[in-house]
């Protein structure tokens, strides 16, 4: 009996070794297709980026040249995008959790329910209602994060550009004239915020519950008012954490290209925008074309090397940044 | 709050109004994200309506030409057809269900089994300090711009491939898939990962104390118990995939072919819309189908993630209950 248990345990403890091994080499794995694509793109793209290239306008059919006005135009339009995107994701997600109730939507029914002939039986049902509200706005972000960037594309043709634009020149311009019905900086820089929008109020409705409840209820025995107590005491203390959801939001939102394919990214221009309605170069959408669209793929293929390394260092830079402060952070809160 | 101010004077009053004033702000934010949403849907939908009410669009775009009309041909490939802009449109969306179909199948093969067997790992049997370089690893790969991954794709994943496979195109469901793959496999680890963690420590101990292993108390314990967190990964991942678009726009070979097999080229539903939108005449028949595409994607990404929060958020629900 007892050897045949130990050899069942032995045999046990190989079969569980094989499998431990197994499920780390997908840890491995996953590392390796990492180490694979950044590699091959560091080696291949770092000797293209010179001074050269990312200050000069692409030549020749974007066979020769740079990649400057792409630079631009992307970081023109990631600063648009923040502008949009971040106070508006911010407030939304202190409406959300300094705002309303915090026991939750059943609670507020039940407490409204068993309220019954007794004063101040209508707050509890605004109570209610602002729970609802509360519930069908997380969910609706919840979900607008899971909305497929193209679909945002799309929303951004028909509404920013064919409906919102198109009715301001027809306000505006003398007849046939466009200016705000077509792509440009602008619509482009709307629908990306639309996009980063959900990630900044997760984030930030993240970093407002991590500010104790207690700070703020001594605020307020204090007599400072809410929004006292929001300004000097909430957001203070989770100005990190709420850094750390825009970071995140804007890095998102500078690699995307499908939202702004027909919302104003432009092929090539000869000139750098001038107002947040012309188009725009962006680098991602330069690699699309260039990678796709190019006459000769072996002698734009250093250039394409070069756009996409400084896209993915870009994006890189920015996650590492919202990585870092948010490490600090949490360290931080231990401590 | 405001009843138990004494005080009134100039400034009192100042910051009394300065309060409402910011409350009415935040409530008015709070409304917006609703309305946007709303919009988006409302958007996307009132394009497309030209489908369902315009008889002239009626003509070349409808239910039965989307899903059922076919063509003359001997084989499934000649008879549904998407060619919007010949002189006989024909707007058969087979090929291109069939296409997005291919291409997440494909990605959720690939991504799903490592990111489930990454996220154990890391969860039950990694030391600390592995654990450490496995999160910021998987937070890069996230953070890779989808139109880098359709590039190394195109460009360097495809000729490997082609190398090693013998594919006779190079650019397949398999190429795109994977590299889709790429793309799912933060996805499915962060939810699954997140889901191994909440599972209360009690399961293990009970576990140890029965006899079992490591590897059987992680196998047997530990993931059926996160198994609705699990699946709910993989149903979030399953919608990115399918509204996915750079990668499979780069990377899918741009064929809207009604064909079963891995290794021909495909389109997508978002990919078509990528690639068509730009130059297609607003208002028409083409115009409202790609729109169409559009509302189908948001209605199915809509369902897929509502019923993946909700399996999370009943997982988290129950977890807690479990540990007071």
């Amino acid at each position: 009996m007892a050897s045949s248990r130990l050899h069942l345990q032995g045999g046990r403890r190989i079969s569980d070794h094989v499998a431990v091994t197994l499920l780390g080499l997908s840890v491995v794995l996953i590392v390796a297709i990492l180490a694979v694509i950044v590699g091959n793109i560091v080696v291949n793209g770092f000797s293209s980026v010179t001074w050269e290239f990312v200050s000069q306008a692409p030549r020749e059919g974007l066979t020769a040249g740079g990649i400057f006005p792409a630079i631009v135009g992307t970081a023109a339009l990631v600063l648009l995008m923040t502008i949009a995107a971040v106070p508006l994701g911010v407030a939304t997600a202190v409406y959300l959790h300094e705002y309303t109730p915090a026991e939750g939507l059943r609670l507020a029914w039940s407490r409204y329910k068993t309220s019954k002939g007794r004063p101040g039986r209508s707050k509890l049902f605004l109570r209610f209602l602002s729970a609802l509200l509360a519930t069908v706005t997380r969910s609706a972000v919840a979900n607008l994060a899971g909305v497929p960037s193209i679909v945002f594309g799309l929303f951004g043709l028909g509404f920013f550009i064919q409906f919102v634009g198109r009715n301001i020149d027809r306000a505006t311009q003398p007849p046939g004239e466009l200016m705000w019905g077509q792509g440009s900086l602008l619509w482009a820089a709307l629908t990306l915020a639309l996009l980063t929008l959900p990630t900044v109020i997760v984030a930030t409705e993240e970093a407002l519950r991590t500010v104790p409840q207690d700070q703020r209820e001594a605020s307020l025995a204090l007599g400072a008012t809410q929004w006292e107590t929001i300004r000097r005491i909430v957001l203070p203390g989770s100005v990190s954490g709420i850094l750390t959801g825009a970071i995140l939001g804007i890095s998102r939102g500078a690699g995307e290209v499908a939202p702004i394919l027909f919302t104003g990214a432009a092929y090539y221009l000869p000139h750098l925008p001038r107002a947040v309605t012309d188009q725009f170069m962006h680098l991602g959408y330069h690699v699309l074309i260039l990678s796709t669209q190019s006459p000769d793929v072996e002698a734009t293929k250093p250039l394409l090397y070069g756009t996409v390394f400084v896209l993915l260092m870009l994006t890189f830079l920015l996650n590492l940044t919202g990585v870092i402060i948010r490490t600090r952070t949490r360290s931080r809160l231990k401590a | 709050m405001t009843r138990f101010q004494l005080t009134t004077g100039k400034r009192e009053r100042r910051r009394l109004r300065t309060n409402s004033f910011m409350t009415a702000l935040f409530s008015v934010a709070g409304w917006v994200a609703i309305l946007f949403i709303t919009l988006i849907f409302a958007f996307t939908f009132k394009e497309t309506l030209p489908i369902f009410t315009d008889p002239e669009v009626q003509k070349e775009a409808n239910f039965h030409a989307f899903f059922f009309k076919a063509v003359e041909g001997p084989t499934i490939t000649d008879r549904y057809i998407w060619q919007p802009t010949s002189d006989v449109p024909k707007v058969s969306l087979i090929p291109i269900i069939l296409g997005t179909l291919k291409s997440t199948f494909v990605g959720l093969l690939f991504a799903c089994p490592l990111g489930v067997a990454a996220a154990l790992f890391s969860s039950e049997f990694a030391p600390v300090k592995l654990r450490e370089i496995v999160k910021p690893v998987i937070e890069l790969l996230a953070g890779i711009p989808s139109v880098v991954l359709g590039f190394f794709a195109l460009i360097v994943l495809a000729t490997w491939f082609q190398q090693v496979f013998g594919f006779t195109y190079r650019l397949n469901a398999y190429n795109a898939g994977v590299a889709l793959g790429i793309a799912l496999i933060p996805i499915i680890f962060t939810i699954s990962e997140d889901g191994l963690a909440a599972v209360p420590r009690a399961y293990r101990e009970a576990s140890f104390a029965l006899g079992a292993s490591r590897f059987q108390t992680a196998w047997k314990v530990v993931m059926p118990a996160a198994a609705p967190a699990i699946f709910a990964s993989f149903v979030l991942a399953f919608g990115r995939a399918i509204g996915e678009t750079m990668i499979l726009l780069m990377a899918g070979g741009n064929a809207a072919i009604t064909s079963f097999a891995l290794t021909d080229p495909l389109r997508t539903l978002s990919a078509t819309i990528a690639a068509e939108l730009g130059e297609v005449v607003v208002g028409s028949a083409h115009y409202a189908s790609l729109f169409f595409m559009g509302t189908l994607l948001f209605v199915i990404t809509f369902i897929s993630n509502t019923a993946g929060q909700l399996v999370i958020k009943r997982m988290q629900t129950r977890m807690q209950g479990e540990k007071a």
